[in-house]
């Protein structure tokens, strides 16, 4: 039941935030935080006690009939993977909520209902085991992260929001004729309709159909994810939304592709995923590599943390096809280090657009004297996007190369590779904006730094970026018997195990 | 020689025939706007109750021309509800203009909506060509219906010719099928077909041109060079009932024409019906790209969804049958509602309608009421959820991946993405600022904005719990 009402609370809270415009644009930020607070303290109350020892692999579950003459059932379950990502998704919608406070002005009662509404999409996504239901909340997060790009966007906003629905859209329809043929083999092998993930999982088919089906679920992850070739929606939507889009998109929806490929596509599809691994890593290293590249070549300071990401999801994808408990580890890590440093960089790239009012690293320089306590933030999440040991992006990075190890010397030696790229990007960020020499640029006198809102945020980023970094142990505790379930079911006959390690 | 259980049944119908006598000379004894519309609203109301009242007495057959079961039943209560509600927002649309002559476009209306409602009940040639004529005819008066808009008697020609066209096959194609079965009963035609010869060149020229006259009716590629034009001619409101009614009554008759006669044994039949399939959706949703104006973009738009509707049709089982019924009542929900707004939006008096996409610049600020219904009408037919949309499309790649119809099935996906485009281009219109005070009206009346907001309700609560609905399709058509 407490499923449930992790959904309905963000939901009715963001009718309730548009409704209260009306009285006072600050009635719907109030709500919003309160609605947020509240659904992070009942997700909290789910944190099982985390031991060594595990503990059952489901933590919580609500099963309701929703439309019984297809087989379709409400079927929500949290094991400690969705807990993990949930607790990022509500940390990051409230944090989104407090940085738009100043940003966003306009419409500002629809602006919360949407970010609340993309809030509940994410959460259905990461609780539903239902396919149907679960491509439901898939499809319903991108109609409010829609609107919040084209309505509170930058400059060529309607372009970017068009090409990242097209995108997301487009695939998932492919995921849906996948999860269909996928109900429709299972019913033909035994007599029995269901959208149930738990009773689709094993179902037999021949390698070939397991491969195409396989493929249309990878698609739609992979898009989300993304990974290259299916990448070009994210740097414009991530460089036209408004801060608070971008934070949500990088730190949450890009999750959810990772969670799709973790959840559904190896464990439904075991052999074809083994299979087809050598290609998915080969996909990886290249996103890895050519994100960093182009990271490296952006003026725009925006497009270059949006590139950032494409090389850092690289990392998930390598992992989640090594497929082995390290590397599953490091791509849990990965992703929630991620979420919260990409994350505080939007937020970051956002309060300077506000105040220089470009992102232009061309027209930057030398903001340290101006603005200390942003540029030393910068400056910190920037050498954490490298991946420095002792933060969390490192114990991310540095599981999945170690579990990628023992499937293919080839591919991470590549993969390591990146971490030199993103060095060489992220310091250049550093160098460019906050030291060398100042520009001289009207307007750009009496420039004020980072307000005590502001402040609190990047602390508690910081802070939880350096714990993930120091100690993850909780973290991996907490997914652990989650993973362990997820590799049971993706365990596929040993033979081709050994093969596809034995492949460069 | 009718029953009791036979009158019963068809007593909607007998209703419906009499509400238009009473009609006409309710028009002849006194002009007046009001009661007319009245009188017609109530009308409609009083044969969607009786409609629920003759299904225990379902299935029976009346006369030989007719079946009185539940798939006639749920397509005719799809025709009568939707004639209801395009009356009501006729008649604010009528109510602002001030021209003189208004009654008789509830006559037409009325004798429309009969000529439609017979259609879903239709087991003979008889019955289905005197039901497409009847709507056919009137609907030629309601494009062209007086008034000072551009374009409407070049629509209502277009029309006429075209129809006058279609028409004349659809007669063709029943009299050879005639010539070589010797009978006009969908039921016996199906008999002949099991017994005789299958590959029989008369019967399937025969049926090739039955399908090209509906395929003018239902405006599916390459038949569907008017609906644009007429869509943009006609009235907004006669829009909808185009758009919705026609669509929703030929289809059925069509429907069942292939159920009972099961023609769909024929390969190459098949094959020419996935083409037809397949050049509706991405022709539709690629010429909808081009268009500027909301009606004409909605036109195209339609061109599409009965491409994809085709795809349940092909899929021809339980399942598809049912995936039909679901995606026409969602069509016909969200099809009423974008045009209604459209009508709600539109002054009558000023010579077109409220339908360039400028005129939509700005919306969400003037009218946020009219322009969050559009928004959530757009993104149900663009198959997206919390909308009755989302389901129908569901169920239609459903049925069509079940019968593995893998072609369609591409197109249909394809052709959803293409929608999404030009639908977001209406959204995106709707939230840009306002730069000159575009030709809508100030403030659409008030049962108007009760009937879009009805159907508000009926789509998002029929597309996050479509189960009630599930439930009543599978009783009425999942056996058909």
């Amino acid at each position: 039941m407490i499923l449930l009402w992790l959904l309905c609370v963000p939901a009715v809270g963001g009718a309730l935030a548009w409704l209260a415009e009306a009285a006072h644009p600050n009635w719907s930020r109030w709500i919003s935080i309160g609605v947020l607070s509240l659904d992070l303290l009942l997700a909290l109350a789910l944190i099982s006690p985390a031991t060594s020892s595990g503990h059952p692999a489901w933590i919580a579950s609500f099963d309701r009939p929703w439309i019984p003459q297809l087989g379709i059932s409400f079927e929500l379950d949290l094991d400690g993977l969705s807990l993990v990502l949930i607790l990022l998704t509500l940390a990051l919608s409230l944090i989104s909520v407090v940085i738009s406070w100043t940003e966003i002005t306009e419409r500002v009662g629809l602006f919360h209902a949407n970010l609340l509404w993309t809030t509940t999409g994410v959460i259905g996504v990461f609780l539903a085991l239902d396919m149907f239901l679960f491509f439901f909340f898939w499809e319903l997060m991108l109609v409010p992260m829609y609107f919040l790009i084209a309505l509170w966007g930058h400059e060529n906003r309607f372009y970017a929001a068009i090409k990242f629905f097209l995108f997301t859209q487009g695939s998932g329809l492919i995921m849906l004729v996948a999860i269909l043929a996928l109900v429709f083999i299972h019913q033909h092998a035994t007599g029995h309709l269901t959208f149930d993930y738990l009773a689709l999982l094993g179902t037999k088919m021949n390698s070939m159909t397991a491969f195409w089906l396989m493929l249309g679920f990878f698609v739609a992850f992979v898009v989300k994810l993304p990974a290259v070739p299916f990448h070009t929606w994210l740097p414009d939507a991530h460089t036209e939304a408004p801060t608070a889009g971008s934070v949500l998109l990088a730190g949450v929806l890009l999750k959810t592709g990772a969670y799709g490929l973790l959840r559904f596509v190896v464990p439904l599809f075991p052999d074809a995923a083994h299979a087809f691994a050598p290609v998915a890593m080969t996909l990886a290293v290249i996103g890895i590599l050519y994100g960093a590249l182009l990271a490296f070549g952006q003026n725009d300071m925006k497009r270059l943390v949006a590139y950032s990401s494409i090389s850092h999801m690289g990392f998930i994808l390598l992992g989640v096809f090594a497929w082995n408990t390290l590397a599953l580890d490091g791509v849990v890590v990965q992703m929630l280090a991620h979420g919260v440093s990409t994350g505080a960089l939007f937020i970051l790239v956002g309060a300077l657009q506000e105040r220089i009012h470009t992102r232009d690293m061309r027209f930057m320089g030398g903001l340290w004297a101006s603005l200390p306590r942003l540029s030393a933030f910068g400056m910190f999440f920037a050498i954490a996007s490298l991946g420095l040991p002792g933060l969390g992006n490192f114990i991310g990075e540095f599981l999945i190369l170690l579990g990628s190890f023992h499937v293919s010397v080839a591919f991470t030696v590549f993969a390591a590779g990146g971490l030199v790229a993103a060095a060489a990007y992220s310091l250049l960020l550093v160098q460019r904006a906050f030291h060398g020499r100042i520009e001289p640029f009207p307007g750009r006198t009496g420039l004020f730094d980072l307000t005590t809102p502001h402040l609190v945020v990047m602390t508690v980023l910081m802070l939880s970026i350096v714990g993930l970094g120091v100690y993850p142990q909780p973290v991996l505790y907490q997914v652990a018997p989650g993973l362990s379930l997820l590799q049971h079911s993706g365990q596929a006959s040993t033979g081709l195990r050994a093969r596809v390690a034995e492949q460069p | 020689m009718m029953t009791a259980a036979a009158f019963r049944a068809f007593a909607p119908f007998t209703l419906l025939g009499a509400l238009t006598i009473v009609v006409m000379l309710l028009i002849a004894v006194r002009r007046d706007h009001r009661l007319t519309a009245l009188s017609t609203i109530i009308g409609l109301s009083l044969c969607c109750v009786v409609l629920l009242f003759s299904a225990p007495a379902s299935p029976v057959p009346v006369t030989p021309l007719f079946i009185v079961d539940g798939t006639a039943l749920f397509y005719a209560g799809l025709v009568l509800g939707s004639a209801l509600i395009v009356a009501i927002i006729s008649y604010a649309y009528l109510a602002s203009s001030g021209h003189a002559a208004r009654e008789e476009y509830y006559l037409l209306l009325l004798t429309a909506t009969l000529g439609a409602a017979v259609l879903p009940e239709s087991i003979d040639f008889t019955s289905f060509f005197l039901g497409i004529e009847v709507l056919s005819i009137s609907l030629l008066g309601l494009i062209a219906y007086a008034s000072p808009r551009q374009g409407a008697a070049e629509a209502g020609t277009k029309y006429l010719v075209l129809s006058g066209a279609a028409s004349a096959f659809l007669l063709f194609g029943m009299a050879l099928i005639y010539a070589e079965v010797g009978t006009m009963s969908f039921v016996r035609i199906g008999v002949e077909a099991h017994t005789g010869d299958p590959a029989d060149l008369y019967r399937l020229v025969g049926v090739a041109m039955i399908l090209t006259g509906v395929g003018f009716k239902l405006s599916l590629v390459p038949f569907h060079m008017w609906t644009p034009d007429v869509y943009e001619g006609a009235p907004a409101p006669v829009t909808a009932f185009v758009a919705v009614v026609s669509k929703i009554a030929v289809f059925s008759v069509i429907l069942r024409y292939f159920n009972l006669a099961e023609s769909h044994a024929d390969t190459s039949l098949r094959l020419g019906l996935e083409a037809v399939a397949i050049l509706s959706m991405l022709g539709g949703n690629l010429l909808a790209l081009l268009q500027n104006n909301v009606k004409r973009l909605l036109a195209y738009s339609s061109i599409a969804h009965l491409g994809y509707l085709l795809v349940g049709f092909l899929a021809a089982d339980s399942l598809g049958n049912m995936a039909v019924a679901y995606y026409l009542a969602a069509y016909a929900v969200t099809t009423l509602g974008a045009f209604g707004i459209v009508a709600l939006l539109s002054v009558p008096g000023t010579g077109r309608d409220a339908d360039q996409i400028e005129n939509y610049r700005g919306l969400f600020r003037t009218h946020p009421f009219l322009a969050g219904g559009l928004t959530l009408m757009l993104l149900s037919l663009a198959g997206m959820p919390p909308t009755m949309g989302f389901i129908g499309k569901f169920y239609l790649v459903a049925a069509g991946v079940d019968s593995r119809l893998f072609w369609p099935v591409v197109a249909l996906v394809v052709g959803s993405v293409i929608g999404l485009y030009y639908y977001s281009r209406v959204l995106v219109a709707m939230a840009m600022p306002i730069e000159h005070v575009p030709v809508r009206r100030a403030a659409a009346p008030l049962f108007g904005k009760a009937v879009i907001a009805a159907l508000l309700v009926l789509l998002v609560t029929l597309g996050v719990y479509p189960a009630p609905a599930i439930a009543v399709i599978r009783v009425a058509v999942g056996h058909g």
